[in-house]
Order: structure tokens, then sequence, then C-alpha cells
């Protein structure tokens, strides 16, 4: 029998932390795009970003997998970059998980964009304000309650990756053995015990994180225009 | 009330009786998934009997079993879970026997890739290598116990991707996730190209893959009929066809 | 400063053709029934809209030329703007709203609205602490209006500020606007359809109807014509004059005003001797008679000259325009209308002098205002 490993928590939770700031990062200009075009395309745009909401993991997961592989282009291109494959590797998770959990940062943020509308941003370029500076000083705080959930849900379901880790990871411990893998080979070789401290360890933090983000978001209400 | 205590009473009869044709449901080691598209078709043309599969790593198929899953016959591929399952009463008594002995095979696609895989694995110049978890399946555990033969199990820890099963681990190895990996030699076709190493039978314990009847299909005439199709000769000339050793 | 304005802006419905040259001195005022343009208008020249076409230069600065590709976005035009809707910015409190324009200000070249001023004008000194959402239309109006102004803007555009708000805001308000130009230097175009506001705060008047200029001039002599009244609604045709308070008559309460060498009274008007009071009278209001008339009601009775009989087209009804002996010609006209039959019965006619009878009672309050606001 296995001693009882912490590793993939804290694995698990480096990935979910990593995910969720870079899909702030790469999500936001996308949200903010989506908010305020009227391109004939944004339809097809959205529909991209939501696949992963109905795509089963698997399916996610297996085309990851084609796509990741050393031979195909991706694989190809992020091998000769990094020297490291896509497949196998925590970058490769990373990647994965960001596309996994895209529609659940950016459509929050977009819902929160599209709420804060256009009438303050005119207001503050008529006093003065360049579009980048309008867009960090009056949009993203009008919009604060769209990041508040973008970030938990995009770090919630990451934490709870399984299909597509399980296509992509190859459960190599320290890189991408994650709890929900552990978890279910705990299951599955009928250790039950451990399978209840991971499972429940889980549990009991990501409802902490839900408790506290819930907690902020009443004692700093969302500011209207 | 009365009326349904008559009808369930005369189901049961009903069911109790030899009938003509059956279906039954076989949970199958996804190693033997190529030997049981033989075997199926043969058998239930001369039988008349229908098999319906469920393939998965051997530790999924046990687990679920033990959770009440319900599979009439199981097909591991291994010893240890019929006998667990055996053991925790939910097999049917004497009907376990061994019906294939399985060969681990290094392949890769790349008939470039190496001759001799114990000096391959011991050079250690590849990114990857794909086995099946150990913990969940036993081609895994003897892949484990091969490199832990050749000294290498510790070094390569880094290298090694565990596939949940023996059919992703050869779809991570067919896909050029992984440049070359172990596994059964019943999952290669005899003349596949690649470069392909069968793991010589001392560095690891004997995969013998045993069968069983389970309590869920204790009076299923077709899970019966199977299972002693399996032992013939006919069922036993296809699965050495294959790549398995027999008993 | 001068305001060369050429647009056009298509909408589905209608579209705005503007091609006027403006000298904005003080208060400048675009009129117009809702769906004429006026906000189009507003939004164009602040760089809020594109219009397919357009040349627009402030004292010859280009700010949009389409036939030269150059289109300045809003942040760099200097051009202020009050929103009807004030748009102050929740997450911050009021001084948070007036520092973020003093912040991103136009570069001073001498004479930018200092904080303390622009506190002191729109008296937020008691405001700058609470957060926006608890204020009321008029303190967020006034608080958009400073927040406007320490942008430092040399034009500030106001897109009908006082809509939103109630009879007592609005008379509340419309002194503060009055005084900017001459507090702060700054030119405005204020957009209302509201007679009164205009009447209040203008010195200069556009009306748009359906996207074109129909009139343009002074505010007295605009809101005079009768495109005035297409704008301000039936039976709302009338004149403005200016007066001054003469003294205060406090056992009936009521104040006397000097017209042209005339007197008026009207009730109350707390205002000191000398102080310049602008009145408008509505045609309606006012009556004629052949003589003055001892034994009635009616006690403003001034001495007036016809000048001109215009018969409506249709109904009983004829406009006579008067002007008062004692003003200087054009400066101040009456108007009375009165029935066809009236006229003919009375044998009015080009150049006969009348009294014209001015009901004390119709001087509405809301009428009253001040072309400068008091100071102390």
């Amino acid at each position: 029998m296995t001693d009882l490993d912490l590793g993939p928590v804290w694995l698990t939770l480096r990935l979910a932390a990593v995910t969720v700031i870079l899909l702030l990062v790469v999500g936001t200009p996308l949200a903010w795009w989506l908010a305020h075009t009227r391109t004939r395309v944004k339809p097809l745009i959205e529909a991209v970003t939501a696949l992963p909401l109905v795509l089963p993991p698997t399916v996610l997961g297996f085309y990851l997998l084609v796509l990741f592989a050393p031979g195909a282009p991706l694989g190809a291109a992020w091998l000769g970059l990094t020297g490291e494959t896509l497949t196998f590797s925590f970058s490769g998770l990373v990647l994965a998980s960001m596309l996994y959990s895209l529609p659940f940062v950016v459509q929050p943020l977009q819902g929160a964009f599209e709420a804060v509308g256009r009438s303050p941003l005119e207001a503050a370029a008529v006093l003065g304000a360049r579009p980048l500076d309008a867009f960090f000083t009056v949009a993203s705080p009008l919009a604060l309650r769209g990041y508040l959930t973008a970030t938990v849900l995009g770090f919630a379901h990451t934490l709870g990756e399984f299909g597509v880790v399980l296509m992509v990871g190859g459960n190599i411990p320290g890189r991408t053995r994650v709890v929900s893998i552990a978890i279910y080979e705990q299951v599955e070789t009928l250790n039950y015990a451990q399978a209840h401290v991971l499972a429940g360890g889980l549990l009991v933090f990501s409802f902490a994180v839900l408790v506290l983000v819930y907690a902020l978001n009443r004692r700093y209400p969302v500011h209207t225009a | 009330m009365k009326n349904f205590a008559f009808a369930v009473a005369l189901s049961l009869i009903t069911l109790a009786l030899p009938v003509r044709a059956a279906d039954a449901t076989a949970a199958v080691a996804a190693n033997f998934a190529a030997a049981m598209d033989r075997l199926v078709p043969a058998f239930e043309q001369t039988s008349g009997h229908r098999l319906t599969l469920v393939l998965g790593s051997s530790g999924k198929l046990a687990a679920q079993i033990q959770q009440g899953a319900p599979f009439d016959v199981f097909l591991s591929a291994d010893v240890e879970r019929p006998a667990a399952l055996q053991g925790a009463g939910f097999a049917v008594p004497d009907t376990r026997f061994t019906y294939a002995l399985g060969r681990l095979v290094l392949w890769s696609p790349d008939p470039q890739a190496f001759s001799d895989g114990a000096t391959y694995l011991a050079a250690g110049e590849f990114r990857h290598l794909a086995i099946a978890n150990p913990a969940l399946a036993p081609y895994g555990a003897a892949a484990q116990q091969t490199l832990q033969a050749l000294g290498l199990w510790s070094a390569l820890q880094p290298k090694v991707a565990r596939a949940e099963n023996i059919g992703q681990t050869y779809a991570m190895v067919a896909g050029g996730a992984a440049e070359s990996g172990f596994v059964a030699l019943a999952q290669l076709a005899a003349d596949a190209p690649g470069s392909r190493w069968p793991v010589p039978l001392a560095l690891h314990a004997a995969i013998r893959q045993d069968a069983l009847l389970l309590v869920h299909g204790r009076d299923n005439p077709a899970a019966r009929a199977f299972l002693d199709y399996l032992g013939s000769p006919p069922a036993r000339a296809v699965i050495s066809a294959l790549g398995y050793d027999l008993p | 400063m001068k305001l060369d304005c050429a647009l056009r802006v298509s909408h589905p419905g209608f579209t705005l053709e503007i091609e006027e040259t403006l000298y904005l001195t003080g208060i400048s005022a675009v009129m117009g029934a809702s769906g004429s343009g006026k906000s189009t208008l507003l939004r164009a020249l602040a760089g809020l809209e594109t219009p397919q076409r357009a040349h627009v230069t402030l004292n010859d600065w280009p700010l949009h030329d389409s036939v030269a590709g150059l289109c300045l976005p809003p942040h760099r035009r200097g051009i202020g703007y009050v929103f009807q809707d004030a748009r102050l910015f929740g997450h911050r409190r009021v001084l948070g709203n007036l520092n973020f324009a003093r912040q991103r200000a136009r570069p001073a070249n001498g004479g930018a609205p200092a904080l303390d001023a622009v506190i002191a004008a729109l008296d937020l000194s008691s405001l700058l602490e609470r957060r926006t959402q608890g204020l009321s239309g008029g303190e967020r109006q006034r608080v958009a209006i400073a927040r406007a102004l320490l942008a430092n803007p040399r034009l500030l555009l106001l897109d009908e500020p006082l809509s939103a708000l109630d009879l007592g805001r609005k008379t509340e308000l419309l002194p503060y606007i009055r005084a900017l130009p001459g507090r702060f230097g700054i030119p405005l175009i204020y957009v209302s359809h509201a007679v009164e506001e205009v009447a209040q705060l203008a010195d200069e008047v556009l009306i748009l109807d359906a996207g074109r200029v129909t009139a343009r001039g002074e505010v007295h002599e605009v809101l005079e014509r009768p495109e005035a009244e297409a704008v301000s609604g039936h039976f709302e045709a009338g004149v403005l004059l200016d007066a001054r308070v003469r003294r205060q008559v406090p056992e009936f309460d009521l104040t006397e005003l000097d017209l042209a060498g005339q007197h008026l009274t009207l009730p109350r008007v707390e205002a000191p001797p000398g102080t310049p009071l602008r009145l408008r009278v509505r045609a309606r209001d006012v009556a004629l008679a052949l003589a003055r008339v001892e034994g009635v009601s009616i006690r403003n009775q001034l001495q007036a000259r016809v000048l001109r009989i215009d018969a409506e087209p249709e109904g009983a009804y004829a406009e006579v325009l008067l002007d008062l002996p004692g003003a200087e010609p054009g400066r101040a006209h009456l108007r009375a209308r009165i029935t066809r039959e009236a006229a003919a019965n009375l044998e009015l006619a080009v150049g006969q002098p009348v009294w014209a009878l001015v009901k004390s009672v119709s001087f509405d309050r809301r009428d009253l205002g001040s072309p400068e606001r008091n100071q102390g």
C-alpha cells in the first residue's frame, strides 16, 4: 500500500492557480472584445469559446492528445521552442486546462463588461482618459464582481479536471499526477481510506475558498455606474 | 398482492428453465480485446447465444464487480483480481481457470527506434516511456517488474507515463506521445511495422490471465457456455495465434 | 471661440445635416423636439459618434476632417460633456470623481479651473466624501458639471442635463449653469427641448428640426418666431423682455419693475433694486385696449404701438405684434393674441397707439430668470 501522498494536492493547486492566472491575462482581452464588438463573426467566436462547456472532457482530451503529440504541428513547435513535449508535462496540462476552463473565465468577464456598458467609457473619454486608461481605472473596477466570479470558477473547475488530464497527463508523479487522478486510482485499487482523505480534503478546501469569496463579495458590493 | 407474487413466481420458474438462446455480459481486460473480436462471433455462431462486452483495466472491472456491476463473466489480465473476487464471494466456486498467458512487448512504431530493448532502455535516450498503471493493470505491473529487474525503475521514473489501461498505453505509443511503451504482444498485428522487443519471461512474473463465472451469471447458460468455449481447442488455437502463450 | 461645423450623420430614420459657423462666447443653446438631432449633434462634436461626412474645426484647429481622414478621438478633443444621466463613476466617491478629471486635465495654458473654485461654484463642499449612489438627481448633475469643468475643456457641451430633474431641482441648478462662462471663461453649448431653460440661460440659440437648422440667432429674437412655437408647443408663443427691479411694495407683497420707462408690478421677487430680470410674456396673456382702462383688475397696462397684425390661417384668432415706446427699436416687443373680430371691432391698424393689458397673475414664476446671477 502506498503511504498517503500529498504531492498531488500541491500539484493540483499549482495547476489551478497557474491556469487561472494565465486565463485572466488571456481571457480579459477576449472577453472585452466580445463584449464590445459588433462584427458578424461574433456568434462563431462565442460558440468556440463555449465549446469546452458542452464537449465531454474525454473528447477534448482526445483531440488535445492528437494536437500535442510531438509529431503534430503544435506539439512539434512547442518541442522546438522549449525542448519539452506538451504531452505528459506540466506545461501541457496548463495549456489543456486553459482550454478546458476557458468559458468559465471568459463568460463571467464578458457578462461583467457588458453590464458596465459604454456609458462609463464615454464619460471617461470625454474627461481625457485614453482607452487603456479607461479600461484600468473605470471599466475594471466596475467589473470587479466579474473578475471574482471568473477567478473562482476557473480555479474550482480546474481543480476538478479529470477526463482531459487522463488523456494527456500520463499520471507522472510530481508533474501530472493531479488529485482527481490519484483519487480515481485509489478508488480503483480499493484504497478507500486514502481516497476519502484526498477527496475530502479537496472538498473542504474548495468550499472554504468559495465561502471566502462570497463573504468578500458581500463586504464589497457591486458598484453601479 | 397475490397477483404480483404469482407473476414473480412465474418469471422465476421461466428463468430457471434451460432456454434455447440467452444473453450474457462479459467484463474483459482490455488487452484481450483483439482476441475477443475473433472469439465472440465464432461463439455466437456455434452456440446461438449472444455476448456483450465491457472492456477495461482489470483493476477497474474488479472494483466495479465489487460494487455490484451486472457482469456475468470476468476475463481478467491477472490472477490476483479473480482470486480476490472469489475470496470475497462474488464468484461461483470452481469456475476459475487460466485462459491465457500474456506476453509483454516493448514496442515503438518507428522501425529505427531500437533492436535490443534492454540496451535502449538503459541508454535512456527518449523522452517518454508508456506503461499501463501498475496499480490498475497487470501488464503495467509486469512492465514495472521488468524495469526493476533491469535496475532502471528509479532512473526512468520522470519519463514513465502511466496510462489508465493497456489500450490507452497502446494509443499513447501509436499516437507518438511516447516514443515507445510496454504493450501486450496480442495488441500488435503480426506484420505491424516498428521495433519490438519481446520481454524475456525471466524478467517479470508470469502474466496469468484468469477467467471466472460471476455470481450474477450463475444461472446464465450463455455465460457458462462461453467459459466452456474459452477453454476449448478452437478457442485456444485462436488465442495462441494472437500472441498469447497457453497454459 | 469659433466653431466651424459641417456634419452629416445618417441614422435609420433621419439624417442630421449641418453647416454652421458658431461664435461661442457665453451660452449657446440648441433647441428642438425629441428626435430632431440635438444629442446627435452634440455627440458628433464630442467625438462620441462618427459622422458619415464631417469637417469640424475649433478656432481653426481640426477635430474631424473626413476628406483628410482625420478624426480625433474624444479624449483628445479637449471638449467637455455633461450627460443627461450624469454618469458619475460609482466606484469612486464624489471627490474621487473630481480628481479623476483633474488628473487627466488638458494642460492649462493659464486659467484652468481650480478645485476649490469649482467646489465653491457648485456648492459641493458637503458632498465630497459621499458615495455617488446616495446623491439626489440635482446633486449628481452638480458633481457631473464640476467634474467636466475640472478636465479643463475649451468648450463644454451639456446634453439636456436638467431633463431628468423635477421642477424644484431645475430651478435650483439653472443659476449654477448660468454663471459658468463668466466664472470660468468656458463657453457652453446647451441642448434642451424646454423653452424655459433656454430662455433663462442662453444668449444665442439654434433651432433644430428633423436634422436641420431652421432658425438661428439671438435668444430674444428667435423665441419670438413661429419656428420657436413649433418647438415649444402651441400657446407658448411669447416675448422676452428685459426689465429691472425698481422697488419692493411690502404691503401687498409686490415688486415694481422698470420696463423701458414704464412700470410693471408682479408678485414679490427677492432681488434688490437695480437687479436686471428677464421676463417672458405669453401672447395669450396680453389683451388690448384703445385707452387706459380704469376699474379693472389688470394692473399692468403698458403703452404700445401696433407694428403688425397677423391673422392665423385657420380659426378665430390673430396675433398682434406691438412695440414699446421708450425702448430701443426691436428690443422690446409684445405680442397679443386676440380674436379677428376684436381686431376688426377696435379698428386696429399698423402704427396705432394702444394700451397692452398684461395680467399680473400671468407672470408665471418659473418664467422669471436673471441674465446674471447675484453675487454675494
